[in-house]
């Protein structure tokens, strides 16, 4: 690793005046970040390490709300249990995170913010990762992990765990910065980078991710990860659903595809089939099928549209109580 | 130890001290704040943020119960620091990228990569290495069960796993299959020695272990 320095503010405002300096850079859980400085992947001259702001851990789960701060490790929060009891499908997507070890040292604002796993991006090609032909080393390499409905030049999928879960919730996200404080729905916090250097997010210059919140008991919700391995891998692909509504009638349907584009994709389509409708197997079918229309594989990740068609059927079988 | 030699590096101390004024009662504050130098690396901003580095900076720590006091550059990890400068070599530095689990350490309790860790983050916190777990005349019950079941062959996972086991079976003392694999997915053997691995956790009918290593029990 490159030499930095490393401030440990205490507030949230101190921590967004230290990150408005150029070069400065937010250390949550640490568990993605050193190793993208000791690959020199990212270079920074300062850390701010958030691990000494109180106010950004904790978890709060009463009243029909959720509250999450950023600093909350996923463990903490897998052990939490009246937030588990509000909504158990976190729980699933947590247990989908690598090792006891991440889950201890890992956060959940680290989780919804960390860097794309492309490897070309690991390997310092950068996240659109052209070539010095111009093309893209995607498209003409191994892209087997990759996006299937990739966007411009990004063909990189979203990695988080927690984000199509929270998406599907309608969770919110509380953003400090030099300005204030926003809040904005917790898909607003991802963009898809137009040139190179663009960031996968859109938190500006000093802004700091505080916490997300969410409205629980009102959709049951269910995550399904289509896995290679068991342990210490990311899925190949990944599905939340949150259907709202009593009883057999769904009034609406949230379905949020993750690991299948630069930004975890809400399948709006695929949700309104099945609005104001009665939950059948043959209309989950044809919501998985509407939830890949559109798709555009790559050479080497064909696979991933039938994989995406099976994680939202299960994810929507796993909500509706209809597993087998 | 003198409270000011205690508050002059990055320990948890110096952590409140920097943006204590206004979280902690004046007259609290008041007694951290003034008189504590810090060290001729840490200094504050005008916020009265402590910024550390890039230059070596004073950090305390508790390393198998003992306080330790070692001078590092904010970007020395856990696990560099624990071993070069504290000659604590248990831990062992494989892919150094949190993957392998051989690096596993407790921090305050819970199984963390030391290779993943800033030494510096873990400032005032209590750290446990498979040294602290036990010694060969007095083996913690984790140790033994390794021993008596044959789980390591070249040995080098073997500090990590010993911790990890550590780890899952103080949160659940008598794990699943799955919990075993949810508990120890983090940490690799090479040698494919996981057999006696889930002999030592879930005893007599896990694994292909001999003896009566029934550490869950």
């Amino acid at each position: 690793m490159r030499p930095f320095s490393y401030a440990a503010p205490a507030t949230v405002e101190q921590a967004v005046s230290l990150l408005e300096a150029e070069g400065s850079e937010v250390l949550a859980g640490g568990t993605d970040l050193l190793s993208l400085l000791k690959d020199d992947v990212e270079q920074v001259e300062r850390l701010v390490a958030l691990r000494g702001i109180e106010d950004l851990s904790g978890i709060d789960a009463s009243g029909g709300r959720l509250r999450i701060g950023s600093m909350t490790t996923l463990q903490e929060l897998r052990d939490h249990a009246d937030a588990m009891a509000a909504e158990p499908a976190l729980g699933t997507a947590i247990d989908g995170v690598a090792s006891a070890q991440l889950r201890a040292m890992g956060t959940v604002g680290g989780d919804l913010l960390q860097r794309p796993r492309c490897w070309y991006y690991r390997r310092g090609f950068g996240l659109l990762a052209q070539g010095e032909n111009g093309r893209s080393m995607v498209t003409e390499g191994d892209n087997r992990y990759h996006a299937i409905f990739p966007e411009g030049d990004a063909r990189f999928v979203s990695p988080s765990s927690l984000a199509p879960l929270l998406i599907a919730l309608e969770a919110e996200a509380t953003v400090h910065g030099p300005d204030g404080e926003r809040r904005v729905p917790v898909e607003a916090l991802y963009r898809t980078p137009r040139a190179e250097g663009e960031r996968e997010n859109t938190l500006g210059p000093g802004e700091l991710l505080v916490e997300v919140t969410a409205s629980v008991g009102a959709a049951r919700s269910a995550v399904y990860e289509v896995r290679q391995r068991r342990s210490l891998d990311w899925p190949l692909m990944a599905a939340a659903v949150s259907l709202y509504g009593e009883g057999p009638l769904v009034d609406r349907a949230r379905i949020v595809l993750g690991h299948a584009a630069p930004t975890p994709r809400l399948a709006a389509a695929a949700g309104d089939l099945l609005a104001g409708r009665e939950l059948t197997p043959e209309r989950i079918v044809e919501a998985a099928e509407a939830a890949v229309e559109g798709a555009r594989p790559m050479s080497g990740n064909r696979y991933k549209i039938q994989l995406a068609t099976v994680a939202v059927r299960r994810a929507l079988l796993r909500a509706a109580g209809m597993e087998a | 130890m003198s409270d000011d030699a205690k508050g002059s590096g990055f320990s948890r101390r110096s952590f409140l001290r920097g943006g204590a004024a206004g979280a902690l009662s004046s007259g609290l504050a008041a007694g951290l704040l003034p008189g504590d130098a810090a060290a001729a690396a840490a200094a504050n901003d005008a916020d009265g943020v402590p910024i550390a580095g890039p230059d070596p900076v004073e950090v305390e720590l508790e390393v198998n119960g003992a306080v330790r006091r070692l001078e590092v550059e904010p970007r020395v990890t856990l696990l560099d620091g624990l071993r070069d400068v504290l000659d604590t070599t248990g831990p062992k530095k494989v892919c150094d990228r949190g993957t392998c689990g051989a690096c596993t350490v407790l921090e305050d309790g819970q199984p963390i990569y030391a290779c993943s860790r800033l030494l510096i983050e873990s400032a005032g916190r209590s750290i446990t290495t498979v040294e602290g777990l036990g010694s060969p005349e007095a083996m913690h019950e984790v140790q033994r069960a390794f021993v008596e079941n044959d789980a390591q062959q070249c040995g080098y996972c073997t500090p990590g796993f010993v911790v990890a086991t550590a780890a899952l079976l103080a949160r659940n003392p008598a794990p699943g299959e799955e919990e075993i694999e949810a508990g120890l997915g983090g940490n690799f053997c090479r040698c494919g020695t996981y057999m006696g691995i889930r002999a030592v956790v879930g005893g007599p009918g896990h694994g292909g272990g001999h003896g009566g290593g029934n550490v869950g029990g």
